[in-house]
């Protein structure tokens, strides 16, 4: 596991080397929930093509920060979002901005997976479905073939996609979310804490996918576990309290942090 | 003694023992009344419980069964020449013994020796003193009257004896238990427990009640109609069934009122359920916290005005309305101002009732759309639907089940609906299918049936019951299927 | 895992820059959707607002009564005080009407003015002049200031609810009495006041004269039934099931039944009632005891699941604590339990009371309609009821009947309210959050 890590790190290295170019940018990031507030000026840029991953100790704000990148805060009654975050240079919280298209465009995987009560076929069918992305039955379903390839599903499921994915195993189940999402051919995908309903085994399979995925999406993912950060994300931000302690390549931050803080919580002192 | 005397004095038993137990015990304990085993209420209420309790009981056993027992020695007392004749002659006769020894009690000693001189005298004098005979009385009658009154009384008098013994002997007994390791709280816990499994039967008896109740009365109707013409006739006249002349065929028909119940429900439902969906979904999807929190409360104030005050609305509103209505439609196309849609129709009934539909819908539905989890919503809002593709797609299908559960809760409620129909939907038993015209409903027939002079032998009367069994067990069935849907339902995300 | 790492790699190259989502066409489906819902909540506030403005502008007017105020002879003529008989069978309308015709100065040989005249006057003055008479015989051969009821049709004309315009004989007031009404009030003998009639009188066939006395009385003798019977059974039952069940079957079909009772036609009900009230155990038709009795078995149901909520929402650290403290069960739930979910259960009970009050379809079959003139005494004497009583006004024809059936069913509803209210007031005041 380590070694294919460190292999995919690297590889993620030189791309960095080549072109950084920056997928996603927020300035001076607050976050409100009515008077409370759960963000302090966050600044923090996602590269492209690349797994940032966000930790830090709970209720530090870092799934806060990851649902503001697409804008599945406005939900939240009450929720209120000032700054700056772009998406390829445009304002994602600028008025003329839909933010069905946004979402369209930066998909997002949650904690628990969710899928849909209908099947496997259906689950993924839904974003292509709703965005009009196939236009023949045909398309469909080499749209749904090879999504559920890309998360790594489809040799499980491809003889029973009319089964409800409800019925899946729950680290399929989550795989099945992923596929969904990638799906709708997002460029950015958030994953908020994907495997912290899954089993050992299970989690594993996800990491693996996150890495392939990788090469062709911007991932930005929240976890809890330190391990995990280290294993899939090139790029890793801390949290503390709402803010953003320190942001830097993964392999650095795990081995000669700049801040204290982030010492303190990866050594364990807190957390 | 009266009854209600005997009650008070029963009661006094109970207070005294009560007393006098949770002295005892706190004398047994001598001032120390950590060892008793319980507090020394419970040692009072033991003692209450034991006087009052085994005293009311006798009281109940014998209130109904002494005037049974007095009833049977008197019948046995009739001379021979009247127990030969037909039962419901005896019982008139018990009927005017009741009545004289009721008016007895009230005469005078002149006059009652008067009476017994010459029964013939009887009517007038105890007519003149307020106890109206229906025919004059049969010497062995005032006898016999005598003879109940006497019973009566000493039936009284030895229910007193016993009631009170009863009460002193149970209060005696359970005094002489209270020791200090008596477990005085468990005993008055048990019977407090018994009291609270008793309470909760009645729910079951209410429905063995019901059951009972209409199921005997209903067969009493089958046996003068026969089950088949009641189920598939297809004619329902029971003016013409002259009382007796029963084997005339398809006169108590139930589909002519089956079929205007399942129609004024069908029309009441196609109103409800797209008012009834949408308004939840509106609430429960888009609404901000102030709209929900006015309009929530406002829509379900339509479910607490009562049926009447809607049958009123549909009788001088909706169905003057809807008549002008179409007379100035029909004027408009063909120049003749006359209306087509009566007053009193399924779509008046039908309309009210979808009004009076519409929050029970709306809140079955919010509740079923609420209990959706969030995780699926939010999965498809994060795919990029927008909130109503996120509804029908999503949300809907997925509380589809629940819905179908409220729809026929609400479907059940419809058919059992009375108010409404008796006001607006009119009493002629017809099959048809014009919205426009009047058809009646089965509960509108209960009503018919039973509002005037009641004879429980004819089957005018009963019938009533055979529609209204019918009726239970129609809605009974929705209901439990409805309720077997959402439970399976709320299982499912729980 | 190796398909994972063998599976083709086949990125999605050049992606457009901005794909077509149809956004137009969604956003539009959006607006559709929203639109619908917005127009169905609208129609539910709309029919809400027209069914109570529809009772209000037509019983509003309920409230207020015209009556007639004139010096009455009580002429020895057709008064014949010598014989107590003939005092109670004297022709005391023809005594109202000459004082009103005198009033109004129509002679005596006009018959047809006499008759119009005598339309004016409602014939409760019959009971009312015979009241005074046989109170006091002595009036016989004077003459006393009097206040009696317009006649219904007058009533309606005074409070401008008669079309003028439609011809006068298809009028139920003819030209000439209006102009007499008009020269009435204007010397002030006529003119409206507050209707105490309609909450004291008993049945009529005068809608001028029917009021709510009975009606109202028979509702609280039911209320007062409901709330002494399906309270405590309803507790006791609710306790049981919630605290001490266990889960069997038995408790399972309690359960089950209990649900299924509160979805049972109300007109079951009256069935119940009266087969077994009323035909097995031979209690009085038309007493508000056996409405009590039906309302209550209708209610329980209501009333123990509302209340077994109230016990759920007890948390079970509560439970725990007390029992902790060697308490035992029955301890635990009448010392700290039951009275931390009063508030529930009495809310609860408000509720089901609030329904009880207008439930009118089983007080039907159980004889309550009635033509009931007495207020009755106990709960055992024949009574009507509230909702019963605008039933009955509503099939009566007369114009002014409808005016009085609004009136009561403002009546209802403002009790309804009331208690509705109360309940809200009980909830607010003291619910608890855990």
């Amino acid at each position: 596991m380590n070694i294919m890590s460190e292999t995919a790190v690297e590889k993620a290295l030189d791309r960095k080397m080549n072109d950084i170019s920056f997928k996603m940018i927020g300035k001076d990031v607050s976050v409100y929930y009515g008077d409370k507030r759960a963000l302090y000026d966050v600044n923090l840029d996602v590269r492209e093509n690349t797994v940032t991953a966000l930790i830090g100790p709970s209720g530090c704000g870092k799934s806060t920060f990851l649902r503001t990148l697409n804008r599945m805060n406005d939900t939240i009654d009450g929720c209120r979002v000032t700054g700056r975050i772009t998406l390829d240079g445009e304002d994602i919280y600028d008025p003329a901005i839909d933010v069905v298209e946004l979402r369209a465009r930066v998909g997002m995987v949650f904690q628990k997976p969710n899928p849909f009560p209908k099947s496997i076929y259906e689950n993924v069918a839904y974003g292509p479905r709703i965005h009009g992305l196939a236009k023949t039955k045909a398309d469909m379903d080499a749209i749904v073939e090879r999504s559920l390839q890309k998360a790594g599903l489809w040799n499980e499921v491809k003889d029973r996609l009319d089964e409800g994915g409800t019925g899946l195993s729950g680290g399929q189940q989550q795989r099945l979310c992923i596929a969904r999402a990638v799906a709708v051919s997002p460029e950015v995908i958030l994953m908020d804490e994907p495997c912290s309903a899954l089993d050992p085994i299970a989690t594993a399979r996800v990491e693996e996918l996150i890495h392939e995925l990788s090469a062709n999406f911007t991932i930005v993912i929240v976890t809890h576990s330190m391990q995990q950060a280290a294993r899939v994300s090139q790029r890793t931000a801390m949290f503390h309290l709402g803010n953003l302690v320190e942001e830097n390549d993964t392999d650095k931050m795990f081995t000669n942090p700049d801040d204290q803080r982030t010492q303190d919580y990866i050594m364990g002192r807190f957390g | 003694m009266s009854i209600s005397l005997l009650l008070l004095v029963i009661a006094a038993i109970g207070v005294a023992g009560y007393l006098f137990g949770s002295r005892r015990a706190s004398a047994l304990a001598g001032g120390r009344l950590s060892s008793l085993h319980s507090r020394p209420g419970y040692y009072g209420s033991f003692v209450a419980i034991w006087s009052v309790l085994p005293a009311v009981v006798v009281l109940l056993v014998w209130v109904v069964a002494s005037p049974i027992y007095i009833g049977s020695t008197i019948r046995d007392g009739f001379p021979e020449a009247v127990k030969a004749t037909s039962q419901a002659e005896r019982n008139l006769g018990y009927n005017m013994i009741g009545a004289i020894s009721r008016g007895l009690t009230v005469l005078t000693p002149d006059e009652r020796e008067a009476l017994f001189r010459d029964a013939s005298v009887a009517r007038g004098v105890l007519g003149a003193r307020g106890v109206p005979l229906a025919a004059d009385p049969a010497p062995y009658m005032l006898t016999a009257a005598d003879d109940l009154n006497r019973m009566t009384k000493a039936s009284r008098i030895l229910l007193s004896i016993v009631a009170i013994a009863a009460a002193l002997a149970g209060a005696v007994l359970s005094c002489r238990a209270v020791a200090p390791r008596f477990r005085a709280r468990n005993r008055v816990e048990g019977v407090m427990l018994a009291g609270l499994v008793g309470a909760s039967s009645i729910a079951i008896l209410t429905t063995v009640g019901i059951v009972a109740s209409m199921a005997t009365e209903a067969v009493h109707f089958f046996n003068a109609v026969p089950a088949w013409e009641f189920f598939f006739g297809t004619v329902w006249d029971p003016r013409f069934a002259a009382a007796g002349a029963s084997g005339s065929s398809g006169q108590f028909g139930l589909i002519p009122l089956l079929a205007g119940t399942l129609y004024i429900g069908f029309v009441a439902m196609l109103v409800a359920v797209p008012v009834g969906l949408f308004a939840a979904v509106y609430m429960s999807e888009y609404a901000s916290r102030t709209v929900r929190s006015v309009a929530k409360p406002l829509l379900e104030v339509l479910a607490g005005i009562p049926t009447i005050v809607y049958g009123f609305f549909a009788l001088v509103t909706v169905g003057p309305f809807l008549r002008d209505l179409s007379a100035e439609l029909n004027g408009l196309v063909t120049g003749n101002y006359a209306s087509f849609i009566q007053a009193q129709s399924v779509l008046t009934a039908g309309i009210v009732m979808g009004i009076m539909l519409i929050p029970y819908v709306s809140s079955l539905s919010d509740d079923i759309i609420t209990a959706v989890p969030r995780a699926l919503r939010d999965g498809s809002l994060g795919l990029g639907a927008t909130r109503s593709e996120t509804i029908k797609r999503v949300i809907l299908p997925a509380a589809l089940p629940g819905i179908v559960g409220a729809l026929l809760m609400t479907a059940s409620r419809a058919i059992g609906e009375t108010m409404i129909v008796v006001l607006a939907a009119g009493v002629a038993a017809r099959m048809q299918l014009d919205p426009f015209e009047p058809m009646t409903t089965v509960t509108v027939k209960i009503v018919n049936q039973l509002t005037g002079d009641l004879e429980f032998t004819s089957p005018q009367t009963l019938v009533a019951f055979a529609l209204g069994i019918t009726l239970f067990v129609i809605t009974l069935c929705l209901n439990i299927y409805a309720l077997y849907i959402v439970r399976k339902y709320r299982e499912q995300y729980e | 895992m190796s398909q994972v790492t063998t599976s083709p790699a086949a990125g999605i190259a050049a992606r457009p820059e901005r794909r077509d989502i149809g956004l137009g066409r969604r956003y539009a489906a959006e607006r559709r959707f929203r639109l619908y819902g917005m127009a169905a909540i609208g129609f539910g506030l709309l029919m809400l607002f027209l069914l109570l403005a529809s009772v209000v502008s037509k019983g509003y007017t309920a409230f207020q009564q015209t009556m007639i105020t004139i010096p009455v002879e009580f002429s020895e003529r057709i008064i014949d005080k010598t014989d107590p008989q003939k005092l109670v069978t004297a022709n005391y309308p023809v005594v109202a009407r000459d004082a009103l015709a005198r009033v109004l100065g129509v002679e005596e040989t006009d018959r047809a003015g006499l008759k119009a005249v005598n339309g004016m006057i409602s014939d409760s003055v019959r009971v009312q002049l015979r009241k005074l008479v046989t109170a006091d015989p002595s009036i016989v051969g004077t003459t006393r200031t009097v206040t009696f009821l317009a006649h219904g049709d007058l009533d309606s004309a005074f409070k401008g609810q008669i079309d003028l315009s439609v011809p006068e004989d298809k009028r139920k007031v003819s030209d000439r009495q209006l102009g007499w009404m008009n020269q009435l009030a204007e010397s002030g003998a006529l003119s409206r006041s507050f209707n105490t009639g309609l909450f004291v009188n008993g049945a009529s066939s005068r809608p001028e004269a029917a009021g709510l006395g009975v009606a109202l009385v028979g509702s609280l003798y039911m209320m007062l039934i409901v709330l002494a019977l399906s309270l405590p059974i309803g507790v006791a039952a609710s306790i049981y099931l919630e605290e001490f069940a266990p889960k069997n079957r038995f408790t399972d079909i309690i359960e089950v039944n209990i649900n299924n009772l509160a979805a049972v036609p109300s007109i079951v009900y009256g069935l119940l009632g009266l087969a077994v009230f009323v035909n097995f155990a031979g209690f009085p038709r038309s007493a508000a005891l056996v409405g009590g009795l039906v309302l209550t078995l209708m209610t329980l149901p209501t009333i123990i699941i509302a209340t077994r909520a109230a016990l759920k929402a007890v948390p079970p650290s509560i439970r725990a604590a007390a029992l902790g403290l060697g308490a035992s069960r029955m301890q635990t739930v009448f010392h700290h339990v039951l009275p931390l979910a009063m508030p529930g259960i009495l809310t609860g009970t408000i509720i089901g009371l609030a329904h009880a009050l207008g439930e009118t379809a089983p007080l039907l079959l159980i004889g309550m309609v009635a033509f009931v003139a007495d207020v009755p005494a106990t709960p055992m004497d024949p009574a009507t009821a509230l909702p019963v009583q605008i039933y009955m006004w509503a099939n009566e024809a007369e114009r002014a009947f409808v005016e009085r059936t609004s009136g009561a069913i403002i009546v209802l509803l403002v009790f309804l309210i009331l208690m509705n209210v109360g309940a809200i007031l009980l909830r607010r005041r003291f619910e608890r959050r855990w």
